[in-house]
């Protein structure tokens, strides 16, 4: 288990939470880091992109990597561009990519993103594209250079749970990169059950961002990834799927 | 009760006086409100036949308190279902409105709310709109910025910490051009990180050029979406051309604008269908633009210079808190902007709802920041207020009362690309 290690684009890290961004505060990142042992934390360029900025940038503790995104682009030439930028600010060489041409649910756009990926990869950037769970564009991803992939679940901020479950499933078993679960996951339990089907990591925002007590529920997801984790590497018990096995085979009448 | 909106008139020439009271009395003497007049492009849309359409069939008696119980229980909230919420029979429910609104602010925007500031930077107008202050029968001391002016009020309102501003003007094309708007979008683009502008309706080539400047959102009200009371409160101008304002957001996104704002002020017309068809315009403008951002203002009438007896009569609190968990509830994923025009106390307590903008450090005047924010005296001139507010909160009051509230005060969270 002290042997598992996450690698992205070459990078090693030990936890497997990753803090997302959008509602963002000062004590979530502290929340985040303390009690869900992250190692990598998003931060919306956008976000940054104010005279607070300092301060948020200072409070990333020394040895987190930052993770700066792309959202508010709306194509790929926005996301390159947004990327570029962070890369000014001193954010690394990290970069999630997530672009939305849709503000309802804020779903992401795959050929746009397999564009921005394809640009960003050659320019050296560790990109880490945010995408909708389909195999072809997954595969795309892959040849254009990602360092992971991010399905989402559900709808970003929809705590709804893996409701992508069959889809993200396919990914896990298709894709060698690092699949990592992005958007939906609302609890510690569907967190808990994407690692055991072998995602390679969870990303959470809205689900600590809006809990009652946030440092309980960092420590809540973080035993929660722990655990599926686990499970995963010790290998799942037979799981039937329809009825139960019956005691007396069913074939027993065979006579030889 | 009516409102009465006619404002005092004792310092117009008599030839002017004579008109203004022709057009309040004699309807054939005001021109066709539903006629594009030169210059105004036309913009093919179904959005408008929509909207009118839902909007003229709402009966809003006919809900009851089963179709409201069954709205809140129902996963994705329908036009159907936005219609009982909006209904009287939702009245005894608003409780139950304010959790569920609640939990979808929260779902979409976490605990955030975001804060801007207003700068008028010119009160000329050339319209003839019966509630409005600025209107140009009205006798107020009219102003417009130099740039310099502007360039002074935006260092002042930047160093409060505000980092996201709303230009607005009266509606005079004459006095206040499209190019003046734009350098005086160019000028907010160095103070602050987001400009917004809400000015007369233009056509899309103008908000390209107004994009290019700087601007990425535009707001227009169309005050109200019922043509015919429109037609009896906007009387002269440019304004008064209904069907043209309403395509105004259309427009703004055709000429790449990132996203546009709407909304009916409270009070003119029957606020339930004006609160109906605000949101039917987002929501169908919103499927034809996915890219969009949208949001919705509530904006209630308020007294003006020369007649403070201007209210929005049947629109009290408990009203217009129904229609903000009304408009949450149907688009959850809406930013909802709540005014100064609406008290501290009301404020203080839809932000925890509904809402998810607000302004502070408000002027609705012209030019007077400096003695608002510092209080110094100065001999500058100053243009009058198109309306009264009612929150007075200055920048760092508002933060802090968000902050206390439990609520994360976001400055910007914008990238010009």
């Amino acid at each position: 288990m002290n042997n598992d290690k996450l690698m992205i684009g070459g990078h090693e890290f030990h936890s497997r939470f990753i803090l997302g961004s959008g509602k963002y505060s000062i004590k979530l990142i502290e929340a985040a880091v303390k009690d869900a042992g992250a190692e990598i934390i998003t931060l919306a360029v956008r976000r940054a992109n104010t005279k607070e900025q300092e301060s948020i940038l200072d409070y990333i503790p020394e040895g987190i990597t930052l993770l700066p995104n792309t959202s508010g682009a709306r194509n790929a030439e926005e996301a390159v561009r947004i990327a570029r930028l962070a890369r000014e600010l001193g954010c690394g060489r990290f970069v999630k990519i997530e672009i939305m041409r849709d503000s309802k649910y804020l779903l992401p756009d795959n050929q746009e993103t397999i564009r921005a990926t394809e640009i960003l990869a050659k320019e050296g950037f560790v990109v880490m594209p945010y995408m909708y769970p389909d195999l072809n564009a997954a595969r795309d991803l892959t040849n254009a250079g990602a360092a992971s992939i991010m399905p989402l679940a559900s709808p970003i901020g929809s705590n709804k749970g893996l409701a992508a479950r069959e889809f993200i499933q396919i990914l896990i078993d298709e894709i060698d990169l690092p699949v990592i679960v992005d958007a939906g996951i609302g609890k510690p339990s569907q967190a808990c059950e994407a690692m055991e089907m072998g995602a390679a990591a969870i990303m959470a925002n809205t689900a600590l961002a809006t809990a009652g007590d946030l440092a309980m529920m960092a420590s809540a997801f973080k035993s929660a990834i722990e655990a599926g984790r686990k499970a995963y590497l010790a290998g799942l018990g037979r799981v039937l799927t329809r009825g139960a096995s019956a005691s007396d085979p069913l074939t027993g009448f065979l006579r030889d | 009760m009516e409102n009465q909106f006619f404002v005092n008139a004792e310092h117009l020439p008599p030839k002017a006086l004579a008109k203004k009271h022709r057009l309040e009395t004699d309807p054939a003497f005001r021109k066709n409100h539903m006629e594009y007049l030169p210059g105004m492009e036309v913009t093919k849309s179904d959005v408008c036949a929509n909207v009118m359409a839902q909007m003229n069939s709402y009966d809003y008696f006919k809900y009851t308190a089963v179709d409201v119980k069954a709205a809140l229980e129902h996963d994705t909230c329908s036009i159907e279902d936005f219609k009982a919420l909006l209904s009287p029979a939702a009245e005894p429910f608003l409780e139950q409105m304010a959790l569920r609104a609640r939990l979808e602010t929260s779902r979409h925007f976490g605990n955030t709310v975001y804060l801007f500031t207003p700068l008028y930077i010119a009160n000329y107008c050339e319209n003839y709109c019966v509630y409005c202050g600025f209107n140009c029968y009205n006798h107020i001391k009219r102003m417009k910025l130099s740039m310099e002016q502007i360039e002074k009020e935006m260092k002042i309102i930047a160093d409060s910490g505000m980092e996201e501003i709303l230009i607005l003007t009266g509606e005079s094309r004459g006095q206040s051009s499209v190019e003046y708007i734009g350098e005086a979008c160019k000028l907010a683009r160095k103070y602050f990180r987001m400009t917004g502008l809400e000015i007369y309706p233009v056509n899309t080539d103008e908000y390209r050029y107004l994009h290019e400047c700087g601007a990425d959102y535009v707001t227009v009200f169309q005050e109200t979406y019922d043509t015919d009371k429109y037609e009896k409160l906007h009387l002269f101008g440019h304004k008064r051309v209904w069907p043209y304002r309403f395509d105004a957001q259309e427009r703004a996104l055709r000429g790449g604008m990132r996203g546009v704002a709407f909304s009916a002020l409270l009070g003119l017309s029957d606020f339930r269908k004006d609160a109906f068809a605000s949101a039917l315009h987002v929501y169908y403008l919103q499927r034809k633009y996915p890219h969009a951002e949208m949001s919705l203002s509530c904006p209630r009438l308020r007294p003006i210079i020369n007649n403070d007896k201007l209210s929005p009569l049947d629109v009290h609190e408990k009203q217009l808190c129904q229609v903000l968990c009304a408009y949450r509830i149907f688009l959850p994923y809406v930013g909802i902007t709540v005014s100064s025009r609406e008290s501290a106390k009301f404020r203080n307590g839809i932000v925890k709802i509904a809402a998810t903008k607000v302004s502070a450090g408000v002027s609705t005047g012209i030019g007077d920041h400096e003695s608002k924010y510092t209080g110094k005296e100065t001999d500058n001139v100053q243009g009058d207020e198109q309306f009264e507010i009612d929150d007075n909160r200055s920048f760092d009051n508002m933060y802090k009362d968000i902050e206390k509230e439990g609520l994360q005060p976001v400055l910007n969270d914008y990238l010009y690309v």
